[in-house]
């Protein structure tokens, strides 16, 4: 049952964000300068990590060690001290994340066959920035240490056939680049803020001003007060969307390999649940500061925290893996990044479609119940 | 009810009850509002006057009893209710940041106004407000007088048969109050039925008929005038002491005397017609050493009805 007269609200909205030039910027302009923002600062990518060494070898084999770990993009030789003492304080300092110490004998202990020890200071207080530089480094020596190996069979007169290559392919994100995964997260956060926020403050302003009993008083149903003033919120939403993508592609390359209807779809089913998460706050809130703590708590922390946007999911305590599952930006993830960075199909991620619809249809149900109650009170 | 009632009375409530948990907002309220006339709902802040006027105007569900509103069940069918009625708060209810037009015209939007209807009754709004010239200024600049105005203006924009106002004049100056009078005197000439809530008895004397509203119950209801003779049976004398406290008391404790109370500067003496008197008071306040300036005889005004059929009913 709804009147023509539900064009009037949509007029009225829309002048009103018109006129309040904050509101637009937040609503359009905010999305975009987050994803710059976000795009650029959170970055997990690590390469060109400090290395300060201390060389007590001296020999032409601990110069090659060296210049062969620090030939990649990944490791920088920034200091090089004559003490293994003077390392120390080039850690503490945060000028150096890799400490490397070649003892003196190191290259006779190695050409006589004798166990060569090679002592590596990595500054752990970035849990993820150590582990990777770890791993740099082991893989570095492992090289190095086969090639002293191969070289001295070879002197030998003894060929080795090299039993496994391994040739790692990474697909999806051949360069591992972090914004490649994080942007397409970004996508739903920040759809996701802007829903909850700009609809419950819209509907609670009315309230505070008073003016949404007027509106109760003429001819227009809940359902339709409820359309009017959202749907331009779901417009303005979807105009946001585009924009992030196309910074998305322009600054960090993020090209959209699956279908764009179907993202679109997806988008819209997400930012339903995003509208009537908001309505279902303005049922609860009677002031805009209320409404806008409860908007904040209940959509950016958990699509922050408990989406796999940053933190991976499998890796946390079961309980959280528990509540993840309630929080619809999780699954909204899930659909972005398959669309966007693997290409796929409706086929794997339907049950991801199926609980965005589910959780658009169980907000929206339970607010408009709830508003119909609050009218026959 | 027979349909003549109905054609005769704009409003007709029959033991229309709210409950708020244990708390008994309006207590079985039953009266009915002649079509076309000022209908004054008096009463206290917090006796049920705005908790009545939202359950006829559909914004809140009765927990007994029944009213019709312009012939229209308010529990059954709501929606034709609501577009017979008109409904004005306190509030005013206005887009603060839309303009004076943008307002006029989205109130016109959602009762279905349109074309040259929709043009002769935004001419009669701005008219009306006195806001020629002021279309685009932006509604949250205009004074209180002329947003009261101009919500008025939008309230009744669709010229509904019924008006409700809920406190009307709150926080508007005495000149733009009667200003206000004006206009709703201009209505009810036109034929539309006003119902209007105040606090402010200067306002209900402009009324047809007052229904006194306190604690939820519907104490007295009349004109002013048959209101007052209410009070025929008590004469009221006006006295003005250096001690009006002590006064008071004293006079309160004689038998003769039904309600003594503040006025300004002066204070009111209701007293029995055939046993009281001015001289009685004179002598009884003489025998208790308080001076007296000034003793009169007055006609009794609303708020003597109103302070007496409150006593009347604390009593009970």
């Amino acid at each position: 049952m709804i009147h023509a007269n539900i064009v009037p609200i949509f007029k009225k909205e829309f002048r009103q964000i018109r006129r309040d030039k904050r509101a637009l910027g937040i609503l359009v302009f905010l999305p975009a300068f987050m994803l710059v923002m976000v795009g650029y600062a959170l970055n997990f990518d690590v390469k060109h990590l400090a290395v300060a060494v201390t060389d007590l070898d001296r020999s032409a084999l601990s110069r090659e060690l060296v210049e062969r770990m620090t030939q990649s993009e990944y490791l920088e030789l920034h200091h090089e001290v004559e003490a293994a003492e003077d390392i120390d304080p080039l850690l503490e300092s945060g000028s150096a994340t890799i400490g490397l110490v070649i003892p003196a004998g190191f290259s006779n202990d190695l050409l006589s066959g004798k166990e060569a020890h090679l002592q590596v200071l990595i500054d752990g207080s970035n849990s993820n920035t150590g582990s990777v530089a770890q791993g740099y480094i082991s893989l570095a020596v492992r090289d190095f240490s086969n090639r002293v190996a191969m070289r001295w069979l070879e002197t030998r007169g003894v060929s080795v056939p090299i039993a496994i290559l391994l040739e790692p392919k990474l697909w999806y994100n051949p360069e591992l680049k972090s914004a490649k995964f994080l942007v397409p997260g970004l996508f739903g956060l920040i759809l996701m803020i802007v829903t909850v926020i700009s609809t419950s403050l819209s509907i609670v302003r009315e309230k505070e001003m008073g003016t949404m009993e007027q509106l109760k008083t003429s001819p227009l149903g809940s359902n339709e007060i409820i359309l009017g003033k959202t749907i331009p919120y779901l417009l303005i939403s979807l105009v946001a969307a585009t924009i992030i993508m196309i910074v998305g592609w322009w600054l960090f390359d993020v090209t959209i390999k699956g279908s764009i209807p179907l993202l679109y779809l997806a988008v819209v089913l997400f930012l339903l649940g995003g509208l009537g998460q908001g309505i279902l706050i303005s049922n609860v809130a009677h002031t805009q500061q209320v409404a806008f703590i409860m908007s904040v708590f209940s959509s950016l922390l958990p699509s922050f925290l408990l989406s796999g946007f940053v933190f991976p999911i499998n890796s946390m305590p079961g309980f959280l893996q528990v509540i993840s599952n309630v929080i619809p930006a999780k699954f909204f993830l899930v659909i972005v990044r398959s669309i966007i960075m693997k290409g796929v199909g409706v086929a794997p991620i339907w049950e991801q479609f199926a609980y965005l619809a589910m959780f658009a249809f169980a907000t929206i149900g339970i607010s408009a119940v709830r508003l119909q109650r609050e009218l026959s009170r | 009810m027979t349909q003549e009632l109905h054609n005769e009375h704009a409003v007709v409530v029959e033991g229309l009850t709210k409950r708020f948990g244990n708390f008994v907002a309006v207590d079985s309220m039953s009266f009915n509002v002649k079509r076309g006339e000022i209908f004054g709902f008096l009463g206290p802040n917090g006796a049920g006057k705005s908790t009545t006027i939202r359950m006829l105007c559909g914004l809140l569900g009765p927990t007994e009893g029944s009213a019709r509103v312009g012939g229209y069940d308010i529990s059954t069918e709501p929606d034709r209710v609501k577009e017979n009625i008109g409904y004005m708060s306190q509030r005013f209810s206005l887009y603060e940041d839309l303009t004076v037009e943008e307002n006029i015209r989205f109130y016109g939007g959602i009762y279905g106004l349109e074309g040259a209807q929709f043009e002769e009754r935004r001419q009669w709004a701005i008219e009306m407000a006195g806001l020629r010239g002021k279309e685009t200024a932006l509604t949250r600049t205009l004074s209180g007088g002329w947003k009261q105005r101009l919500a008025l203006g939008c309230a009744v924009l669709h010229q509904p048969p019924i008006v409700f106002l809920d406190e009307p004049t709150g926080g508007v100056d005495p000149v733009s109050r009667r200003d206000f009078w004006d206009l709703i005197y201009n209505l009810s000439s036109e034929g539309t039925t006003v119902f209007v809530t105040t606090h402010y008895l200067d306002e209900a004397e402009h009324c047809n008929t007052i229904g006194l509203v306190y604690a939820g119950r519907l104490i007295a209801l009349g004109s002013p005038t048959s209101l007052k003779s209410k009070l025929e049976r008590y004469a009221i004398y006006e006295v003005v002491s250096e001690n009006p406290v002590d006064a008071m008391d004293l006079l309160q404790k004689q038998p003769w005397v039904a309600e003594t109370s503040i006025f300004g500067s002066a204070f009111h003496v209701s007293t029995d017609a055939s046993t009281g008197s001015d001289a009685e008071i004179r002598r009884t306040l003489e025998q208790g050493n308080i001076g007296i300036s000034r003793i009169q005889r007055i006609s009794p005004s609303l708020e003597d009805v109103f302070i007496q059929l409150i006593a009347e009913e604390s009593e009970k």
